[in-house]
C-alpha cells in the first residue's frame, strides 16, 4: 500500500471571498433555471431567439427593481412606480407627437418621473407619512391623470421606427438588444451608488435605522427625497424603454410590474427590513423573474402554471436567503419543530 | 480651520443661557442656564425623564430648542445653521447608548459615517477608511485577536466593544467636549472599568466632557462637578469635593420624595 502523502496545512480558505461574493445563492438558482429549461426545452433553450427576447422584454422591469432595491435598502417601499410608466409614457408619447421631438419627450418623461418622486419624497420624509400609504394613493392619482391626458387612447408611435432614438435606446449593438446594455449600465451605477457613494452609505444607515441616521449628522429628509426622486426618474426612463419597445403607448402599460419588480428585489436576497441590499441580487432576481414565464410555457407546462411556480420560487428564494443571512433561526426553527412531539 | 477654531483661547467650551425645549405641550427643559469649562468633566444626573437625553441632544444639534441662546467656546450659535455636521464640526462627538451606531453596517462605515473620506464626486473611498478603521481597532481600542475588524457589523459586537468603537470614533476625530450618555449601562464589571478609565483620559488631554450616568458612585468619583436635573430644571450644581456620596445620595431620595409629595 502506498503511504500517506506529505501532509500539507490546508490552506485557510479566506471567509471574506468565501462568503462575500454579492448575490452567490441567486446567481446559482439563476443557471440551475437556465439548466432546467434547457434540459426540458433544449429546442428553445439551446438557440438565441428566446434569449434576444428575454433582452427585449427583461429591461425595463430590471431597471425598476434596481431603483426599488435603493428604496427598500432605506427602509423604505415605492408602489408609484407603475403610474410613473403610465404618466411619463404619455409625456414621451405625447412630446413625440406633438412636437417631433422625441429626445425632448424621454426629457419630459424622466422628468415627469422625478417631479412624481419629489412629491413623494415630500409627503414621505416632510410630511412623516408612511411611504407604502403615501404610494398607493399617489399611484391612483397619476395613474388617474395619465388616463386623463391620454383620454384612456393609445398612441401609436410607428414614426419612430428607424429614427436614432429607437436605435439608440431599442435597437441592437453587435445583435444584442441595446436595452440590455442600458439595464446593465444602469445596474453597475446603482451598485456604485449604493456601495460606494456617500448617498448610499446615507440610505443604508436610514434603513438600519433613522435614528442612528440622525445622530450621526445624515441629513434624512433631504437624502429620502432624493431618494424617491431618482426612483421616479428611473421610472420616467423605463416607460420609455418600454414604450420604444413596442413603439406605441397605452395607459394601463406599467400595471402588471408592480409585482414582477418587487419580487425580483426580494428573490434577489434584499431584505425587506432595510439597512442592508443587494444589487447583483436583485439584477439576477430581475432576469429570473423575466425568464419564468416564457421559460414555464416552453418547457410544455401548461400556462396556468406559471403564477404557481412563480410563488413557490419566490417564497422558496425568500426562505432561502434567511436561512443564509441568519441560520440561527432556522436552527432555532427546527429545535421548535422537532423537540415538541 | 479647526485648529485654529480650538487653539483659540475660550473660557467655556459651550454655555446654554435661558435654553428651553417644549414637544407640543410638555416642556422637557425650562431655562436651563449651564456652562461647561474647556477642561471640565460635568457629571448630568437625574431620574427617567428628568431632560438629560433632551438636554445633550439639544447641545449636539440632534433637536433645536424652542427659546433660549446656546455659545460654542464663548461664541454665539446661530440656530438656523445649527445641526450634528456642524456640532462635529465644532469637534463634539456624542456616544449615545445603543444609538450611535448602524446595527447592519460594517465597522468601516460606522467610524466615518456623515464624514466621509470621499473623492470629489462624493465617492467613499473605501480602502483607505477600512485601513484606518483597523488601526484604531487595533492600536487605540486594543481589540487585538478577537476576531473584529473593519468588516465586522456591529451586530456582532459586545456592549462594552460598541461603546469602545463609539468612543474610539471621537477620539479619532479629536474632539473637544466628549458626551457620553450612559456609557456604562448593561456592561460587565470589566468593561465599566475600560470606560471609566476613557472618561479619565479625557480629562487628562485637556478635553471637557459631559457624562451622564445613573450609577452615583462612578459619576461621583470621576467628575468635577455635578449638575442635577429634575423635571426639566436644574436644581443643583454640586462639587463631589463638597458632598459625600452618602450625602448626594440622601439628597437625590428627598428630591424623589418632595417629587411624589408634589405629585400627591
Amino acid at each position: 500500500m502506498s503511504d500517506t502523502p506529505l501532509k500539507h496545512p490546508a490552506p485557510a480558505l479566506n471567509p471574506r471571498t468565501a462568503v462575500k461574493l454579492e448575490g452567490l445563492p441567486i446567481i446559482i438558482v439563476f443557471f440551475v433555471l437556465i439548466g432546467l429549461f434547457v434540459g426540458f426545452a433544449p429546442t428553445v433553450f439551446l438557440h438565441w431567439p428566446i434569449y434576444n427576447s428575454f433582452l427585449v422584454t427583461i429591461p425595463p422591469m430590471m431597471i425598476l427593481s434596481l431603483g426599488l432595491t435603493l428604496v427598500i435598502a432605506a427602509g423604505e417601499i415605492d408602489l408609484s412606480f407603475p403610474a410613473v410608466i403610465a404618466l411619463s409614457g404619455f409625456l414621451f408619447a405625447y412630446v413625440t407627437r406633438t412636437y417631433d421631438a422625441p429626445w425632448l419627450g424621454l426629457l419630459a418623461a424622466i422628468a415627469g418621473g422625478a417631479l412624481i418622486g419629489v412629491v413623494n419624497g415630500f409627503l414621505i420624509a416632510v410630511i412623516g407619512i408612511p411611504s407604502i400609504i403615501i404610494t398607493i394613493g399617489t399611484s391612483f392619482f397619476w395613474s388617474g391623470i395619465a388616463t386623463v391626458l391620454s383620454g384612456g387612447m393609445s398612441y401609436t408611435l410607428e414614426r419612430l421606427a428607424g429614427t436614432a432614438i429607437n436605435g439608440i435606446l431599442s435597437g441592437t449593438v453587435l445583435g444584442i438588444p441595446s436595452e440590455a446594455f442600458w439595464a446593465l449600465g444602469v445596474a453597475v451605477v446603482v451598485w456604485f451608488i449604493l456601495n460606494r457613494h456617500r448617498f448610499g452609505e446615507h440610505l443604508l444607515f436610514i434603513g438600519d435605522s433613522r435614528e442612528v441616521a440622525r445622530v450621526v449628522g445624515i441629513n434624512t429628509l433631504r437624502e429620502r427625497i432624493k431618494l424617491f426622486t431618482l426612483m421616479g426618474a428611473l421610472g420616467g426612463f423605463a416607460a420609455v424603454l418600454l414604450t420604444l419597445e413596442n413603439l406605441s403607448y397605452f395607459p394601463t402599460q406599467g400595471q402588471g410590474m408592480l409585482l414582477s419588480a418587487l419580487a425580483a428585489v426580494f428573490i434577489g436576497g434584499t431584505s425587506v427590513f432595510g439597512g442592508t441590499a443587494t444589487v447583483v441580487g436583485s439584477f439576477f432576481g430581475a432576469l429570473i423573474i423575466g425568464m419564468l414565464d416564457a421559460g414555464i410555457v416552453a418547457t410544455g407546462v401548461a400556462g396556468f402554471w406559471v403564477e404557481v411556480i412563480v410563488g413557490l420560487v419566490f417564497v422558496s428564494a425568500v426562505v432561502l436567503h434567511i436561512g443564509i443571512d441568519d441560520p440561527a433561526r432556522i436552527r432555532q426553527l427546527q429545535r421548535r419543530l422537532f423537540s415538541k412531539t | 480651520m479647526a485648529e485654529t477654531t480650538s487653539s483659540r483661547a475660550y473660557e467655556h467650551i459651550v454655555r446654554a443661557d435661558k435654553l428651553s425645549v417644549a414637544f407640543g405641550k410638555v416642556r422637557a427643559l425650562s431655562d436651563i442656564d449651564l456652562a461647561i469649562g474647556r477642561n471640565e468633566i460635568v457629571g448630568l444626573i437625574g431620574d427617567n425623564g428628568a431632560g438629560k437625553s433632551t438636554l445633550i441632544k439639544t447641545l449636539t444639534g440632534v433637536i433645536p430648542p424652542t427659546s433660549g441662546r446656546l455659545f460654542i467656546r464663548d461664541q454665539p450659535v446661530d440656530w438656523a445653521n445649527f445641526s450634528v455636521r456642524r456640532a462635529h464640526d465644532l469637534r463634539f462627538e456624542t456616544v449615545y447608548q445603543e444609538k450611535s451606531l448602524g446595527e447592519k453596517q460594517p465597522l468601516w462605515r460606522n467610524f466615518f459615517v456623515g464624514r466621509q473620506i470621499t473623492n470629489r464626486f462624493g465617492f467613499i473611498k473605501v480602502r483607505e477608511q477600512r485601513r484606518i478603521a483597523n488601526e484604531i481597532l487595533q492600536r487605540q481600542l486594543g481589540f487585538r485577536g478577537v476576531g473584529i475588524d473593519a468588516d465586522s457589523t456591529v451586530a456582532k459586537l459586545s456592549g462594552g466593544e460598541r461603546q469602545g468603537i463609539a468612543i474610539g470614533r471621537a477620539m479619532h476625530f479629536d474632539a473637544d467636549l466628549i458626551i457620553l450618555d450612559e456609557p456604562t449601562t448593561a456592561l460587565a464589571i470589566k468593561e465599566v472599568q475600560k470606560v471609566l478609565d476613557f472618561v479619565r483620559r479625557i480629562k487628562a488631554s485637556g478635553r471637557a466632557a459631559i457624562y451622564i450616568e445613573h450609577n452615583l458612585a462612578h459619576v461621583h468619583a470621576l467628575a468635577d462637578r455635578l449638575v442635577v436635573l429634575d423635571r426639566g430644571r436644574i436644581v443643583a450644581n454640586i462639587r463631589p469635593a463638597d458632598m459625600s456620596l452618602a450625602d448626594l445620595t440622601l439628597f437625590l431620595i428627598d428630591l424623589q420624595k418632595t417629587k411624589i409629595g408634589a405629585a400627591a
